[in-house]
């Protein structure tokens, strides 16, 4: 087993109305390359605060202790191009998730970027990671200098959050939102990156891939629309593919066809699948490790098949015996009901 | 045999898109007992969401009937809509949608007791605060702010404000989805437990077959706009019969809670 990175003592802290927060509290973890791990929590578990602080994307007001190590190899055009992009989940401001060196030509670049630093709508605020990115890249340069770069939002991470009416802008055509991840961080031509927009709305199966890179969001369904948000998260090749609740809006139904996809991309490029979700039945399904976060803890991590069928941690049981499967046991008293 | 609560019959609605027309609700009936739970399932864009609609009087269908406690829901206006009204409550998916965020819990439990004449000035705290209790809140809570409280909170107290006018049905449309799952458990056990003790009936609309099986008595489950099949809750789920009861029980997640997963232990 290869790691991916590697998380150590990481803890997040948020000031909310003068007082601070621990939304993470020193957790380790260790994924490696090529599995799926599924991160799964209640409400305030943290599992969203770990999503986002492995790529790089909790606001800047986050305060951030411990470290997360990379383990990528470098590629020979890292960092030699990376125009501003419209996309939130590929913003080049979000390369400051920067852990290990070396850490400069990132930061040049989110330093060249005119919103970076005014956070004028929650996801601006959201994008940039100035605070971590420094404090982080000092841990980092005490640390022995490693055959790693710095992961790169869109490049080596994809991320898919769960409203993708939130994360595709409304105003620009599908094609080309999943056109520029291509063009951003592959250097091919506009043509190039449309060719393989295309390909991408194929392999997501939307049913007309020449109209679709036309369409425009509000066009789509919710499932189509997250569909596309998968493409331009992957159009890059990432290493790392992150999904945090990316099926929780959507019904049974398509929530089963969109986890269907995920398993069959994440296999058919060899990434990387953090798979965030509330559900541990949907996450049995699609992972082979589950982590189990509450208040802000990792409290259990292992193989899927150890978690589901002999919990160690009180909390884990507590979440099994929440889930209301079809062969669960009915709250209603049928007996006594009243017909 | 009494007379149901609620009969719905040929129930229609169709919006014009693009040049064409499409049923969203075509030719849907069912009926709903005193103290019943009945289900309405079905994928997004089957029709749930519009019957909830239609039921509240809050668009009109272009045809079907709706009858509610023997007289006609659909012929009634003014006065006389807003008494009925008081006896069929709503639950949405998100309260916090549904209320002004910054309004006090005690003013959001207010409104239906002073607007349908429920309680004097004088006797209304003492309402809320009963109403507060009956669906396990504390009475503390009357002062806080909507958006100050829980996901789960908020949603007691939507119960709570829906049971205020002393309703015979509570329409419920994903009242439960968003919710976490051990949260979600208890606001299930919560409506059961009113309903036993008030014979509340519900309609409780939903895409989770997992939630229906545990709470509803019947289900009727829709494929756009029409019913594709409906019966008796545990036997449609065990053995749907039509393609999309077959799809919504394929989908839904099973956690298998015995067997090895070999798929899972290869990678360690």
């Amino acid at each position: 087993m290869t790691a991916l990175l590697s998380i150590r003592d990481l803890t997040v802290t948020y000031r909310r109305d003068g007082s601070e927060v621990a939304a993470l509290k020193h957790v380790s973890l260790d994924v490696a390359a090529g599995e799926r791990l599924a991160i799964i929590g209640e409400s305030g578990s943290g599992k969203s605060t770990l999503a986002l602080a492995i790529a790089g994307l909790l606001p800047a007001s986050a305060r951030i202790g411990g470290r997360i190590d990379w383990f990528l190899r470098s590629p020979s055009s890292w960092g030699a191009k990376a125009p501003p992009s419209v996309l939130p989940d590929i913003s080049p401001s979000r390369g400051e998730i920067a852990l290990s060196s070396p850490p400069s030509p990132i930061s040049k670049v989110a330093g060249r970027d005119p919103t970076a630093k005014l956070p004028i709508s929650p996801l601006e605020g959201e994008m940039s990671g100035r605070t971590e990115g420094g404090l982080m890249e000092r841990d980092a340069q005490k640390s022995a200098a490693k055959p790693t770069h710095i992961p790169l939002g869109g490049r080596d991470i994809g991320f898919v959050f769960q409203d993708p009416s939130a994360s595709l802008d409304p105003v620009m055509a599908v094609g080309e939102q999943i056109a520029e991840v291509a063009h951003a961080h592959l250097g091919l031509t506009w043509s190039q990156s449309y060719a393989r927009a295309k390909t991408l709305l194929e392999r997501v199966r939307l049913p007309d891939p020449d109209a679709a890179l036309r369409a425009f969001p509000h066009q789509l369904s919710g499932g189509q629309k997250q569909r596309v948000a998968i493409a331009a998260a992957i159009a890059a090749g990432p290493k790392l593919l992150i999904a945090d609740e990316a099926t929780s809006a959507l019904d049974t139904i398509v929530q089963a066809e969109i986890v269907a996809l995920i398993r069959q991309l994440v296999a058919e490029d060899g990434m990387t699948l953090l798979f965030v979700s509330h559900d541990i039945a949907l996450a049995a399904e699609l992972a082979e490790r589950i982590a189990v976060c509450r208040h802000g803890e990792l409290v259990e991590l292992g193989a899927t098949a150890q978690i589901i069928a002999s919990p160690r941690h009180a909390y884990t049981r507590a979440l099994l015996d929440a889930h209301l499967g079809l062969d669960a046991e009915p709250l209603l008293e049928r007996a006594g009901a009243s017909r | 045999m009494s007379s149901p609560l609620l009969a719905v019959s040929g129930l229609t609605k169709r919006y014009r898109r693009g040049g064409k027309t499409i049923a969203a609700v075509d030719d849907v009936s069912f009926d709903i007992e005193p103290g019943e739970t009945l289900a309405l399932a079905g994928p997004s864009g089957s029709g749930k969401s519009t019957i909830a609609r239609l039921l509240l009087r809050l668009i009109e269908p272009d045809a079907g009937r709706v009858e509610f406690e023997g007289g006609d829901f659909l012929s009634l206006n003014g006065a006389a809509l807003r008494a009925q009204r008081a006896r069929l409550q709503m639950v949405f998916q998100d309260p916090l949608a549904a209320f002004n965020p910054r309004a006090s819990v005690a003013r959001v439990l207010d409104d239906p007791l002073r607007i349908h004449g429920i309680a004097s000035r004088k006797e209304r705290p003492r309402r809320i605060a009963a109403l507060l209790e009956r669906v396990g809140l504390s009475a503390d809570l009357a002062g806080r702010a909507i958006h100050e409280i829980s996901g789960g909170q908020r949603q007691r107290v939507a119960i709570a404000r829906a049971i205020a006018t002393k309703p015979s049905l509570i329409v419920l449309d994903e009242a439960v989805s968003a919710l976490d799952v051990s949260v979600r458990r208890q606001i299930l056990q919560l409506l059961l437990d009113l309903q036993r003790e008030e014979r509340i009936a519900y309609l409780f609309i939903s895409h989770d077959l997992g939630v229906i099986s545990a709470i509803a008595h019947r289900v009727v489950i829709l494929d756009a706009g029409r019913t594709a099949e409906s019966g008796d809750a545990r036997a449609v789920i065990d053995a749907p019969q039509s393609a999309i009861g077959k799809a919504l029980v394929a989908a839904a997640p099973k956690l298998n809670r015995t067997s090895k997963d070999s798929d899972a232990a290869d990678r360690q």
